[in-house]
């Protein structure tokens, strides 16, 4: 699938809204973020870095978050059914969701100058 | 060595510089080769054994007479004569026998002053700190290194600083004389081109095979050097030209006078042109990498941007333009571009095109990341320099127009250039940028806090709070970070105010891992005697190639605050196997680890504060809570203010 594809496929899931998957583990997703690779680019809590997008939080809807890892085309390599389940990816955005709001810069000390 | 031929007084130099300048000394043109070989009188027999009592009290004993032993002046009490016209401060080396008569002449003849010698555990920590030395003052050391063994050893930094365009003195000693030098070790550790090995990434290389050929050879062994492109040289060095003394034959010597030599600069049509381009172009991005050799280039820079109110990328090999002026842009500005300038761009093809690792076809996909008419520039020096089988000048990228040429040198002229060709309906339509840019500027300052901020309380420690601690700690004092290895997602370049050429020294050239740490403490050690505060976020994977350089730290008191990164694994490798294997649509094997088997640097951790503290560094961790960094960080920096090294072992996020 190319990235067009991809990202067809992202609006679509976000628009309609495809089936929602079941509600996933928070617990059982953190450690599947982390043993499946997840956290290699996005960082343990998903923060992101230079090597992938923040995920923590993300604005995805479970649906699209699937569709993308099973179908990207761009630096991100695919991860399909056989290495990670839609049952895992569901415990992983349990996870992700989880993740405390960043707080707002200027009330950290050393980003408010 | 010596010992009569048929009457006529020889050593192995002389034999050796028959061999090498087809009967330049008289008396040897009169031997035939069989009396040349054939040495008939009996001498002292070399051995690789342990000395005996007897030849011990020998070596050791006071001479009974003043001069010495070997009946006039040694050959290496020359070269240190020669060494120390050049005003080289420094020679980090590890000691060995095919340099220990110019060993000898550098602490005891010399005085161990210009150079001083500098006490190191392994060749390639000696060259990465004349590397890191170099980028603070501009000025190279000189290293000595051990036969084919040690070479080999310093390979890997002398690679670095070639790609880095930074000059390195490399004095490699060697046995030349197969006839005279000792059997076993010292034989395995010699050979007939000891440069072959380097001939690839050096600028120059020489076997200098008399005293008087080593003074040429070190002046333009230097000059070399230090013309643009900079680039390490190496210097095959006979030990036996080291260790004779200086006869009749060398009644003449003379040392050549070193005057610096100018940098290359752009030829003034292609400037012109240049200049042409980007004054009406309507929107011009310029690109530095390797741009400000000096202060002098920041200053430089900042003056052609705001000419133009073009906005910068800098991709930061050096510190060029200061990352808080509003012309400072992130590298997607180049989208736009209509214009664009490179300055010493160390990858110009990579600057304006995308490569996406993503499999297809096996290889990945590329892609243009400019419009297709866009003008393209090129200042470069690099382009003097091409060689053939190591392929770092990258892919080959076709430009507008190509000065092969120093840009610092280059851009007074091209500054005066444009001043030239401005209009005054040019020069308004050019203010005109300046509101748009300031905003882009904040605009982004204002998005990077935001991403900071994310994940900031987790453990183990974000890179952002691991980088803005540091930060804090350090920005009261006239700072230079001197290492950044290990990817903390750029976070000192993206947030700590950026404006000094010494704020920022740049990275290793060839990406050899293993730099970070030598060059460190050798940038340290140029700050130290110039009164600054040095910093380095050092990773753990960087670390363990050499970390007997920590102790060379502490041995020579040289301040350095020590911020680890450690992600406890070779983190890009994590990234690249599991690439491999989701695009081979398989499970990663983890083993035990965090990541794929052969890319973990756990189980066991490593305690990098012990290691530290085993060499003589003050070192505290590891910290894995956010909170605690802080005060450690205050007390680390207590430490290197009183002239200390300090580590900190920091549990981090991976990027």
């Amino acid at each position: 699938m190319n990235r067009l594809g991809v990202f067809a496929v992202t609006i679509a899931a976000t628009l309609i809204g495809l089936s929602a998957a079941q509600a996933g583990d928070a617990e059982k997703g953190k450690a599947t973020f982390i043993h499946k690779g997840c956290y290699e680019c996005h960082g343990f809590e998903g923060q992101g870095g230079s090597a992938g997008l923040r995920l923590s939080n993300t604005k995805l809807p479970e649906d699209g978050l699937i569709a993308f890892v099973r179908g990207t085309s761009g630096a991100m390599p695919p991860f399909s059914s056989k290495i990670i389940s839609d049952a895992e990816l569901s415990d992983i955005y349990a996870y992700l969701q989880s993740r405390p709001q960043p707080a707002d810069p200027k009330t950290i000390p050393l980003l408010a100058n | 060595m010596t010992g009569p031929v048929d009457g006529v007084p020889t050593n192995r130099r002389n034999f050796l510089r028959g061999a090498a300048l087809a009967g330049a000394a008289p008396a040897l043109a009169t031997m035939t080769p069989a009396q040349a070989a054939v040495p008939t009188a009996p001498r002292p027999l070399p051995s690789a054994l342990p000395p005996t009592a007897q030849r011990i009290a020998a070596e050791v004993g006071t001479p009974e007479a003043e001069g010495n032993r070997i009946g006039g002046k040694a050959g290496s009490d020359f070269m240190v004569d020669v060494i120390k016209t050049l005003d080289i401060k420094y020679t980090p080396s590890n000691c060995a026998s095919s340099f220990r008569a110019l060993h000898e002449s550098l602490i005891n003849y010399g005085e161990n002053k210009s150079p001083e010698y500098l006490s190191c555990m392994h060749e390639e920590s000696g060259v990465g700190m004349a590397h890191g030395y170099f980028k603070i003052t501009g000025k190279p050391l000189m290293t000595m290194v051990h036969g084919t063994v040690g070479l080999q050893h310093a390979t890997m930094g002398i690679y670095n600083a070639f790609c880095d365009r930074v000059p390195v003195i490399i004095i490699a000693g060697n046995d030349l004389d197969a006839a005279y030098r000792p059997p076993g070790v010292p034989t395995f550790h010699s050979a007939q081109d000891i440069n072959a090995i380097v001939r690839d990434y050096t600028k120059w290389d020489d076997t200098p095979v008399s005293p008087q050929a080593f003074a040429l050879t070190m002046v333009r062994g230097y000059k070399v050097a230090m013309t643009p492109p900079f680039g390490p040289v190496s210097i095959s060095l006979d030990a036996g030209i080291q260790q004779e003394p200086l006869s009749e034959h060398h009644k003449d010597l003379y040392i050549p006078k070193f005057n610096m030599p100018t940098p290359p600069a752009g030829e003034m049509g292609a400037v012109k042109e240049a200049a042409r381009l980007l004054v009406n172009a309507e929107n011009p991005v310029i690109i530095a990498d390797r741009s400000a050799r000096t202060a002098e280039g920041v200053g430089l820079l900042v003056e052609l941007a705001e000419l133009l109110q073009a906005p910068v990328v800098d991709q930061r090999n050096r510190m060029n333009f200061p990352n808080t002026h509003y012309l400072s842009r992130a590298p997607g500005v180049i989208s736009s571009a209509d214009v664009i300038l490179g300055l010493e761009l160390s990858d110009f093809w990579g600057t304006v095109n995308a490569y996406s690792d993503n499999g297809v076809n096996g290889i990945g996909e590329n892609a243009p990341k400019i419009k297709k008419n866009t003008k393209l520039i090129s200042i470069n020096a690099s382009e003097l320099i091409t060689k053939s089988n190591y392929q770092d000048f990258q892919r080959f990228q076709p430009v507008d127009i190509a000065m092969p040429a120093d840009a610092q040198a280059t851009l007074p002229a091209l500054i005066e250039a444009i001043k030239s060709a401005l209009t005054p309906d040019k020069k308004r339509a050019i203010e005109g940028r300046i509101e748009k840019a300031k905003k882009a500027h904040a605009d982004a300052r204002n998005r990077e806090l935001q991403t900071a901020a994310i994940a900031w309380d987790a453990s183990p420690i974000s890179t952002a709070r691991l980088c803005m601690e540091t930060w804090a700690a350090i920005k009261d004092q006239d700072w230079s970070l001197v290492a950044s290895e290990g990817n903390v997602s750029n976070w000192p370049n993206r947030l700590w105010k950026m404006e000094k050429h010494h704020h920022w020294i740049g990275r290793s050239g060839g990406y050899g891992v293993g730099y970070g740490a030598p060059a460190s403490v050798g940038a340290a050690l140029a700050n130290r005697d110039l009164g600054r505060f040095s910093v380095s976020i050092q990773s753990d994977g960087d670390l363990m190639f050499a970390p007997g350089v920590l102790w060379t730290a502490a041995r020579h008191k040289i301040p350095l605050l020590s911020v680890m990164h450690n992600n406890r694994a070779w983190h890009q490798e994590v990234m690249h196997v599991q690439r491999m294997a989701s695009f081979r649509d398989r499970a990663s094997n983890y083993g035990n680890d965090l990541g794929p088997i052969g890319t973990s640097i756990m189980n066991p951790d490593i305690e990098y504060h012990k290691l530290a503290e085993s060499m003589g560094w003050w070192a505290k961790g590891p910290i894995k809570d956010p909170a605690d960094l802080g005060p450690a960080l205050k007390e680390a920096v207590a430490v290197v203010k009183s002239g200390q090294p300090a580590l900190l072992n920091v549990w981090t996020q991976p990027r």
